[in-house]
């Protein structure tokens, strides 16, 4: 790759990074769906996934990674793009030839960023101190309670709505905005193009009713 | 018709530029844009003041000579025309129109509207060619057939005039249209075939090396584009690279 | 000064491969010390400056333009021809050179036309092996079609943008050069005079159009290919910047201008719409293939359709005049530009012209749609297609063939040609005189050439569609990088060309001079009022037909304007910066000069041919009467201090090979 030295191969790590949070975003999904139609189920996957050395000790740190890098080769991307044209334009009619959500990538982005602040201070932080630093004991049944708990504060579902909105139209573009990265543009784009569409609200519209749906049905205490 | 105009003059290249306003009467529906600013500049030299500089020449939309930024847009409010193209009947009577150079780092200001755009002669020259010499001997043109649909897809992708609407457009100031026209071309045909590592590679390191910036698919670019060049193109130029990434 | 054409001896078909062989060369070796300037950046003077860069001289480019891919070349639409037979329709070199020189009306060089003919073959090769996208059949092999004034489909092209594509591959050609070092580019500069040393042709003046400094540039030898004097006329086909300063410069230094009266007059052109015109319109004469040119039968209805109260598409079959395909009918409406052209302007004189300005006849597309609307609803097997469906199948086979010229016509006149016929009118396109050249393409001037359309060589009074392209390629791909070697190989021992000698500074002086007095003139008039008073002159009285009395009172009247311009012209801003007004008032300045010569030209011509019409010489059916006895001849002019004192030496023109006759398309 050239140590990305190329505008191309960044633009092809963004894609690839991209994908793969496109991918865990998905899994996440059906693990959270699951805590709307199966409690238990949900409660045996959340202790795999927390207690599996492949997925903590691996695939953990990898997402990890993806998700720093994609951030930064973000910021680092605008700040070039910015400096591409130091000079602004008076006027600059940028609706005319591009939707909104991918001239502003990276203001959907920070919002994300700043969303995933909030869901590791919720969630990730906590579980680490539960796991690692206070070591407890194993409970395989505790997820889901934890979970539904988190959902009474009507500001903290405010904002992971408003969250999932902008993970929409962040999707919006850059699901299939990857596919044209990485090459992949012909008479199949189409379809792939509905796909990814459908996707990019279908995954976080899911998440606001899974959220939304906890937040009305609260555990009684 | 009666128009205000609100045109970017800078002196020289070093200068720092400014926005001045002018008013202009009389402004018929079949002018070209540039015919309007030719009457502009008439009345310019009548009141002693400099005429406005800007890029022009075959004003049959082919030579990519003329540019402008006219409202925010390339070539203007038009769609698949250049600037000597587009006419005055886009615009209404009383309007505002804001008239800048394109912008971009690699596109430095020259004078008033005037930009240089030597950047995208220096992708050319970095690859942009078939190593062939000229020579009365080269093999009959028809002994290399070539499928219909690549000849025309190259075709579509050599009709680029270079005006650099694409870089003008495009938020981040991204060469990738441009510079996967010529690449996708030639990537198309057999002739191209020989050097096509060589190429990609070297012509992708020249349009960093100059400056414009990073490709972001917004799609501005194709919209803009006067010639209609497909973001196909910047796809194929994407697979293009990572091949030759891949083959070192 | 001498005027031989140094025509090589023996059978015309061998004239050009003995040749060939028996000019000199220059060891590889020694070219790697001898500069040669190229200056325009064209289909000539790229591929020129392209090959000779590879055959290893250094090269300097020099073009007006921010880029030599904007050269004025890359506005030709149709195509470019070569007699490959591919279509097995009968061609072959003899054929295309029969065809060049009936279509030049018998004015142009056997020589010269059948070399250009052997080697039409090798451009379509050359340039299929640069990667030029020609259009294609299905089966993949190259498609042709067929222009105007001939009988056989010879024309390779590009959709409408074949003179683009041509270019972008000199254009390539010469990158690959300028990558290696071989040429240096200098862009946005404009040759304002060339350098004589011992007599021979070692360099130029240039003025760097951004910082207005001059440079001197020396070279062992200097190719000017810098197009052709359209402009003359202000409103022509041409980009706004074409011009003749450098043809018109290496005149004033000694080389002979021939033959400046033949002009081509583009017939299907968009119609002037008003005084702000600032530039004329093609439109691709391919389009004479399936459109049917019209005016009304009735003067009346002529005049209802001017003043908007009728429309063309309301006037009945039987009330239409196709009058080419009357006048012409085995070319019909294919016959050539200068033919079709003046059949327009008769009509358009007789009262019948069609827009409000009565300059302007139809182009109509309704047969053409409905004939191959037919044929697709038979190859689709749609049966009983109504007239709707038939016209829907066959504006799609009308928009694949000419989808983008339809489309740049409906943004120019806001008008739907697919609906309503479209309106053209003739405009200057093109002009067969220039730059007098031999055989080698050598000017009267040693180590001077002209390439293209600067050069007066090959198509005589008129030119044939499509084969701008071919010469301006074979001259510079495969007759200059030949024939200059003979001339360079006396020059291995010269060295370095000096611009410190007292030629250089006395140019460069002259050209000081000639800007600080324009900058300095302070007038009232700008430079375009010049401009466009001089195209109505040229128009009206050097146009599409000339008479002796107003090419006389054009001669006066140019006199007058240029003395009016010297006096009167405002040049605004300072010569050391980008200064548009002064590019232009240098240019206008050559052709209020130019102009004069080429009424003297056209006056000197007492007979009609190709382009070249006066009213004083036709038949009484109106068509053009050559005078062979007196005129078989090109006429070369020698500078003597005024355009009207020019000299004028007759190269005779003799043909060996081809029977004269008279020309005819009926």
């Amino acid at each position: 790759m050239g140590l990305l030295t190329s505008s191309i191969a960044r633009k092809v790590a963004m894609a690839l990074s991209g994908l793969f949070l496109v991918v865990f975003l998905g899994q996440h999904f059906v693990i959270n769906l699951t805590s709307v139609i199966a409690p238990n189920t949900f409660n045996s996957f959340s202790h795999f996934m927390g207690t599996n050395a492949l997925v903590q000790l691996l695939l953990q740190p990898i997402l990890i990674f993806g998700v720093v890098f994609h951030f930064i080769m973000g910021f680092v991307l605008e700040l070039k793009n910015r400096s591409a044209r130091s000079v602004r334009y008076v006027a600059y009619k940028g609706g005319a030839s591009a939707s909104w959500a991918s001239r502003n990538m990276i203001i959907s982005g920070a919002v994300i960023l700043a969303f995933l602040g909030l869901h590791f201070y919720d969630f990730w932080i906590p579980e680490m101190i539960h796991k690692y630093v206070e070591s407890h004991p194993e409970d395989p049944t505790r997820y889901y309670a934890e979970t539904v708990h988190k959902f009474e504060n009507p500001v903290r579902v405010g904002l992971y709505v408003l969250s999932f909105v902008l993970l929409a139209v962040h999707l919006w573009h850059g699901f299939s905005s990857s596919f044209q990265s990485v090459g992949f543009n012909n008479k199949y784009s189409k379809a792939l193009q509905g796909f990814t569409k459908v996707y990019a609200v279908g995954i976080p519209l899911g998440f606001i009713i899974i959220a939304l749906y906890h937040h009305l049905n609260p555990i009684a205490h | 018709m009666k128009l205000t105009l609100k045109i970017w003059r800078q002196k020289n290249a070093q200068a720092k530029g400014r926005m001045e306003t002018y008013q202009i009467d009389q402004i018929d529906g079949d002018m070209s844009f540039l015919e309007m600013l030719d009457v502009l500049n008439d009345q310019l030299i009548a009141t002693g003041i400099e005429p406005v500089v800007f890029d022009h020449d075959c004003r049959e939309g082919i030579c990519g000579s003329c540019s402008l930024q006219i409202n925010g847009e390339p070539h203007g409010p038009d769609r698949f025309v250049t600037t000597c193209q587009l006419h005055m009947r886009k615009f209404n009577d009383g309007d505002t129109i804001v008239i800048e150079p394109f912008r971009a780092k690699a596109f430095p200001v020259v004078k008033d509207l005037m930009v240089d755009r030597s950047a995208f002669d220096r992708i050319q020259q970095a690859g942009g060619y078939i190593s062939v010499n000229t020579s009365g001997n080269t093999i009959d043109a028809n002994s290399i057939p070539i499928q219909k649909d690549d000849a025309d897809n190259a075709f579509n992708a050599a009709t680029c005039i270079g005006c650099g609407a694409c870089v003008a457009a495009c938020k981040n100031a991204s060469a990738m249209l441009f510079t996967s026209a010529k690449v996708s071309q030639f990537a198309l045909l057999p002739q191209g075939q020989v050097e096509a590592t060589r190429r990609v590679l070297n012509m992708v390191e020249q349009m960093d090396k100059e400056g414009f910036g990073n490709c972001t698919n917004t799609g501005a670019c194709e919209i803009e584009c006067p010639k209609g060049i497909s973001l196909e193109n910047i796809a194929r130029m994407n697979r293009e690279f990572l091949t030759a990434q891949l083959k070192g | 000064m001498s005027i031989t054409s140094n025509i090589p001896q023996g059978p015309l078909a061998e004239k050009w491969t003995k040749h060939k062989n028996d000019i000199n060369l220059v060891n590889p070796a020694n070219k790697r010390n001898i500069d040669i300037i190229v200056v325009g950046t064209g289909l000539a003077g790229g591929s020129a400056a392209a090959s000779l860069a590879e055959l290893g001289y250094n090269v300097k480019t020099f073009c007006y333009q921010d880029s030599p891919r904007r050269a004025h070349s890359i506005a030709a639409q149709g195509g470019i021809n070569a007699a490959k037979n591919y279509q097995g329709d009968g061609d072959s070199t003899y054929r295309l050179f029969y065809d060049t020189i009936k279509g030049g009306d018998y004015r142009s060089r056997e020589a010269n036309v059948h070399r250009l003919s052997e080697v039409s073959g090798n451009i379509i090769d050359q340039c299929v092996a640069q990667g030029v996208p020609f259009a294609r059949e299905y089966g993949g092999l190259l498609d042709n079609r067929s222009f105007g004034g001939v009988l056989v489909s010879r024309t390779f092209y590009a959709k409408g943008q074949t003179g683009q594509q041509l270019l972008l591959g000199a254009y390539a050609a010469m990158n690959r050069q300028i990558n290696r070092g071989k040429i240096k580019a200098y862009n946005r500069h404009e040759m304002l005079d060339l350098v004589l040393v011992d007599g021979k042709a070692r360099g130029i003046i240039a003025r760097n159009l951004v910082t207005g400094e001059l440079e001197r540039h020396g070279a062992h030898a200097v190719v000017i290919a810098s197009g052709g004097y359209g402009n003359v006329f202000f409103l022509s086909t041409n980009a706004m910047g074409s011009n003749v300063t450098a043809s018109w410069k290496i005149h004033k230094k000694g080389a002979y201008f021939a033959n400046p009266c033949y002009t081509q007059i583009h017939p299907t052109c968009i119609p002037v719409s008003g005084d702000h015109q600032s530039k004329l319109t093609l439109m691709s004469e391919s389009l004479r293939n399936d459109g049917r040119i019209w005016v009304p039968k009735k003067l009346e209805d002529a005049e209802a359709v001017r003043d908007g109260r009728l429309m063309p598409t309301a006037i009945a079959e039987e009330d239409r005049d196709y009058y080419l395909e009357r006048r012409y009918p085995s070319f019909g409406n294919l016959v050539p530009r200068d033919v079709a052209s003046r059949a327009a302007k008769e009509r358009c004189d007789a009262g019948y012209g069609v827009n409000k300005t009565g300059e302007a006849v139809y182009l109509d597309f309704q047969t053409a749609i409905m004939r191959y609307g037919k044929e697709q609803a038979i190859i689709q097997h749609i049966k009983d297609a109504s007239d709707a469906d038939v016209r829907a199948l066959g504006e799609k086979v009308v928009e694949s063939k000419y989808g983008n010229l339809f489309q740049m016509y409906e943004k120019i006149v806001d008008q739907n040609p697919y609906k309503t016929p479209m309106m053209i009118y003739p405009a200057v396109h093109y002009t067969m005189g220039g730059v007098w050249v031999d055989y080698n393409l050598m000017t009267s001037i040693p180590g001077c050439y002209a390439a293209g359309e600067a050069n007066f060589s090959d198509h005589g009074a008129n030119r044939l569609g499509a084969s701008a392209l071919m010469q301006g390629l074979a001259d510079g791909y495969f007759v200059l990088p030949y024939t200059i070697g003979d001339y360079l190989s006396q020059d291995i021992k010269t060295g370095a060309i000096t611009t410190d000698s007292s030629e250089f500074e006395a140019a460069e002086n002259a050209v000081k001079a000639t800007i600080d007095g324009l900058i300095n003139n302070k007038g009232t008039k700008t430079v375009d009022s010049f401009h466009r008073k001089l195209g109505k002159i040229m128009w009206n009285k050097c146009g599409m037909s000339r008479n002796e009395t107003e090419l006389k009172e054009a001669i006066s009247e140019i006199k007058a304007l240029r003395e009016a311009f010297w006096r009167e012209v405002n040049v605004p801003g300072t010569a050391n910066e980008v200064n548009q007004e002064l590019e232009k008032a240098m240019r206008v300045a050559d052709f209020l000069e130019l102009g004069e010569l080429f009424a003297k030209d056209a006056l000197e011509r007492n007979e009609s041919c190709g382009g070249h019409f006066r009213e004083e010489y036709q038949t009484p059916e109106g068509e053009a009467l050559r005078d062979d006895e007196n005129f078989m001849c090109v006429s070369a002019w020698e500078y003597q201090g005024e355009p009207s004192d020019a000299k004028l030496h007759k190269e005779p023109l003799v043909y060996d090979n081809i029977q004269v006759k008279t020309r005819s398309y009926k």
